[in-house]
């Protein structure tokens, strides 16, 4: 499975790589700048035998403005959000959480929010939590 | 009369380019008091002094204004400038129109505008200016070295050469710090004892050297040229005078708890250890934390065996109280502790050591004699792992941000023996980045890949899981190939970052050293004043300073040296006269001063004086120690009543100031 949402296949020019670059670094908030490459993440990563594109490569192709190689990838499909990478980065980065970026990128469907205020408010009070939140994730500002 | 020059430098393009240097010279004509105005494309040359030179012979000028780059910068130059031309040195003000204006405006009009404020602002300081003569102090001709690793110590036998008494103080019982433990030093592999143990009986024979083994540096008074200095001589329970070094009290101890600082923790040690073969001074030393005798009164064996009744149960530290003309700071480094990095096996398996550890069990001196093997089984490795910066490079709260600068070498020379004495033993180094500058360094561990086949593999291990057999399983990214690898090492070696000594802060308080974030001294200057601290008479040896290999640390050490001599070389010392005064008659003696001063100059004293009121009285009122104080001004702040005022920036100089920017 790849990112649907987004057809990295129809990333075509350097302004559509930065436009999807930016959303992918807004959404993970995290600053891949500082990274130096030591490839501790994958060490610890207890799913990289089985990534495409393992989590260092992910930032670094992040870090580098290739937004369409990091939604090509399988490897966030792969991704337990075990935070592993991120405990034992030396430099304070998520990959993780740039994990979770493509991710949102994927799932969100193109500009309109899935949920309303009032929406919100007619649902079944019974309805679990996590149901909220799951549909918020799918939010796009 | 006041008769004030100004001169305006260009600094070439530096200020010209932002600053209209006519339009200020142009200002400055204006301005009361100014008879001469010029400027020049390089005040501070050769030919721009004799300008001002020229100016003061043919328009008697008595102050000089230089609007010019920063006082750090060339203060000294205009102020040797204007005494070789009969002008006082403290009547000499500096108006920065580089640093404060010309590198941070881009606006010609804004820059020039703010250069004519700030230049009139130096007049009218200049106007004010008292003519201030440096007060002269004698310098006591003895250096005290803090540390007796190879950087003290080779400090110290450069400074005894030159003909001066140097007392070594070291913490431990031996001196020879760190190096003293290595086995082999890069890049020529040569062993470390074998060039570190000459110089420490060098320094020990030495009539200009007294070693002052376990003991510490408590309290320090004084300044450049006269420092007082207490030190504790800890009780060593064994009287120095009468012993052999024989070493049976240390092999009869029954207490074998202690770890041995000097094996890394790898062999016990009895309560009463020497801490190796070739210590100097070869006196052993009684733990009293360990000791049973002193523990639960019961044991005294040492003292029975001693042949020469050594042992001194009753002995008591003592103060020993000496004079200093300048301190030599060579505190050394120590290992990061590396509890926080459970994942890598530290604390979890025997197996997981540093690289400390490894060069003592690799030291035919060593628990092993040598023999390499894993501490858990006893049996020798067959794949060994090195893993390179732990700890070092990490901007997280539990490593260190700087590069440990050693590590990468050190990796390559330990890969290169173990390969050399063990051939079928496989040796792979994790890493970030081979970091090799240095003379032959590149070659060295390019060596250790083509010749000696260490596999090197770019990225770092992220975990390491022990397993209940004790075997070791690790993952790591391996970069160049985009992947994760996972290996089954008998041994694996963290090359932790170094941290300074956890004393060096403590000492940094006593002799009032800046350090930095990570507790490394600070030096005077990055580039230009390597081996100063900023503080007047103390200079840095070594890794106290920052992380540097042995060759570095004897440069260091030597430089350190040089600028000791320099300063003991001299009968007296000139003070800064920009002192603290204080006017008695306004003096309320409430002693706020004497609680802000940080070099601890100001007293209060009971005098007799005629108050404003012209009333006669005998009360206490401030008394500044001008050998003590640093002039930092704080005092003059803090002063309620206006009776505290800095010599040289008086509070009606600061004030003319003000009132020229403001105008």
């Amino acid at each position: 499975m790849t990112a649907a949402n987004v057809n990295p296949a129809e990333i075509r020019t350097p302004e559509q790589e930065a436009d999807y670059t930016e959303q992918l670094l807004r959404l993970a908030d995290t600053p891949v700048r500082r990274c130096i490459q030591c490839g501790r993440c994958t060490g610890a990563c207890p799913m990289a035998k089985h990534m495409d594109l393992v989590p260092n490569r992910l930032v670094w192709e992040l870090k580098n403005g290739r937004a369409s190689v990091v939604l090509a990838a399988r490897s966030p499909w792969d991704c337990l959000s075990c935070f592993a990478c991120e405990t034992r980065c030396p430099r304070g980065i998520s990959p993780a959480a740039c994990m979770e970026a493509a991710r949102l990128m994927a799932i969100r469907p193109a500009g309109a929010p899935v949920l309303t205020a009032e929406e919100v408010a007619a649902l079944d009070p019974e309805m679990p939590q996590q149901g909220i939140v799951a549909a918020y994730r799918k939010f796009s500002k | 009369m006041q008769k004030i020059g100004v001169f305006v430098c260009w600094c070439g393009s530096n200020i010209a380019a932002t600053v209209d240097v006519a339009r200020v010279v142009a200002a400055a004509r204006e301005v009361s008091g100014v008879v001469y105005a010029a400027d020049y494309p390089y005040m501070c040359s050769e030919q721009g002094q004799d300008l001002v030179a020229r100016a003061v012979r043919e328009h008697g000028l008595n102050r000089l204004v230089v609007c010019a780059c920063s006082p750090r910068m060339h203060e000294k130059t205009f102020r040797a400038c204007a005494e070789r031309n009969g002008i006082n040195p403290y009547q000499v003000e500096i108006a920065n129109i580089r640093e404060q204006c010309a590198w941070i405006l881009k606006d010609k009009d804004e820059a020039t505008a703010k250069a004519i404020v700030l230049m009139k602002a130096a007049v009218a300081k200049a106007l004010l200016d008292e003519p201030l003569a440096p007060g002269e102090s004698p310098v006591t001709k003895r250096a005290l070295v803090i540390g007796g690793g190879i950087a003290g110590i080779e400090t110290a036998l450069d400074i005894a050469e030159a003909g001066y008494p140097v007392d070594i103080v070291e913490k431990e019982p031996s001196i020879g710090g760190k190096m003293a433990q290595l086995d082999k030093t890069f890049p020529t592999l040569d062993c470390s004892a074998c060039i570190l143990t000459p110089k420490m009986v060098d320094a020990a024979q030495h009539p200009n050297i007294r070693i002052l083994s376990y003991s510490e540096v408590e309290a320090v008074r004084g300044f450049v040229g006269q420092f007082e200095v207490d030190i504790r001589r800890k009780a060593r329970s064994v009287r120095a005078d009468l012993c052999s070094g024989c070493g049976i009290c240390a092999a009869k101890c029954p207490s074998r708890q202690a770890d041995s600082e000097f094996d890394a923790g790898l062999r016990k040690r009895g309560a009463i250890y020497i801490p190796f073969a070739q210590a100097i001074p070869k006196v052993p030393v009684i733990d009293r934390t360990q000791c049973l005798k002193f523990r639960t009164g019961k044991c005294g064996v040492c003292s029975v065996v001693c042949p020469n009744h050594c042992i001194d149960y009753e002995q008591k530290d003592e103060i020993l109280t000496e004079r200093y003309g300048v301190i030599v700071l060579a505190t050394g480094f120590e290992l990061l502790d590396l509890k926080r990095f459970g994942e890598l096996g530290w604390g979890r398996s025997k197996d997981v050591i540093t690289s400390l550890q490894l060069e003592r069990l690799t030291n035919a001196g060593g628990p092993t004699e040598g023999r390499l093997v894993c501490p858990s089984t006893g049996r020798e490795p067959k794949r060994v792992v090195l893993v390179s910066c732990v700890g070092s490079r990490d901007t997280t709260d539990r490593g260190k941000t700087y590069c440990s600068k050693i590590c990468c070498m050190y990796n390559a020379k330990h890969a290169m023996y173990i390969r050399e004495k063990y051939p079928d033993t496989d040796v792979t180094v994790f890493y970030i980045d081979v970091r090799t500058p240095g003379k032959g360094f590149d070659e060295f561990q390019r060596r250790a890949v083509e010749e000696y086949g260490v596999h090197y593999i770019r990225g770092l291990v992220g975990k390491v899981d022990v397993h209940r057999d004790g075997t070791l399983h690790l993952t790591a990214g391996d970069l160049n190939s985009g992947r994760q690898i996972e290996m089954e090492p008998d041994l694996i070696v963290l090359a932790a970052a170094v941290t300074p000594s956890p004393d060096a802060r403590r000492i940094a308080g006593l002799v009032t050293a800046s350090i930095d974030n990570d507790g490394f001294y600070v030096e005077a200057h990055p580039k230009l004043r390597p081996v100063e601290s900023p503080t007047a008479g103390i200079f840095l040896s070594g890794m106290c300073q920052g992380p540097k290999d042995i060759p570095e640390t004897v440069a260091q050490a030597g430089a350190a040296a040089v600028k000791a001599i320099g300063l003991l070389a001299k009968d007296k010392l000139l003070a800064n006269p920009c002192t603290a005064r204080c006017d008695e008659q306004r003096c309320s003696g409430c002693e706020i001063c004497v609680q802000v001063c940080p070099y601890g100059a100001i007293t209060a004293e009971d005098k007799t004086v005629v108050t404003l009121e012209g009333v006669r009285e005998t009360r206490p009122v401030a008394v500044v120690n001008e050998a003590l104080c640093q002039g930092c001004g704080a005092c003059s702040a803090a002063c309620p009543s206006g009776a505290m005022d800095l010599k040289g920036f008086t509070n009606r100089e600061i004030l003319a100031e003000v009132d020229a920017l403001c105008w």
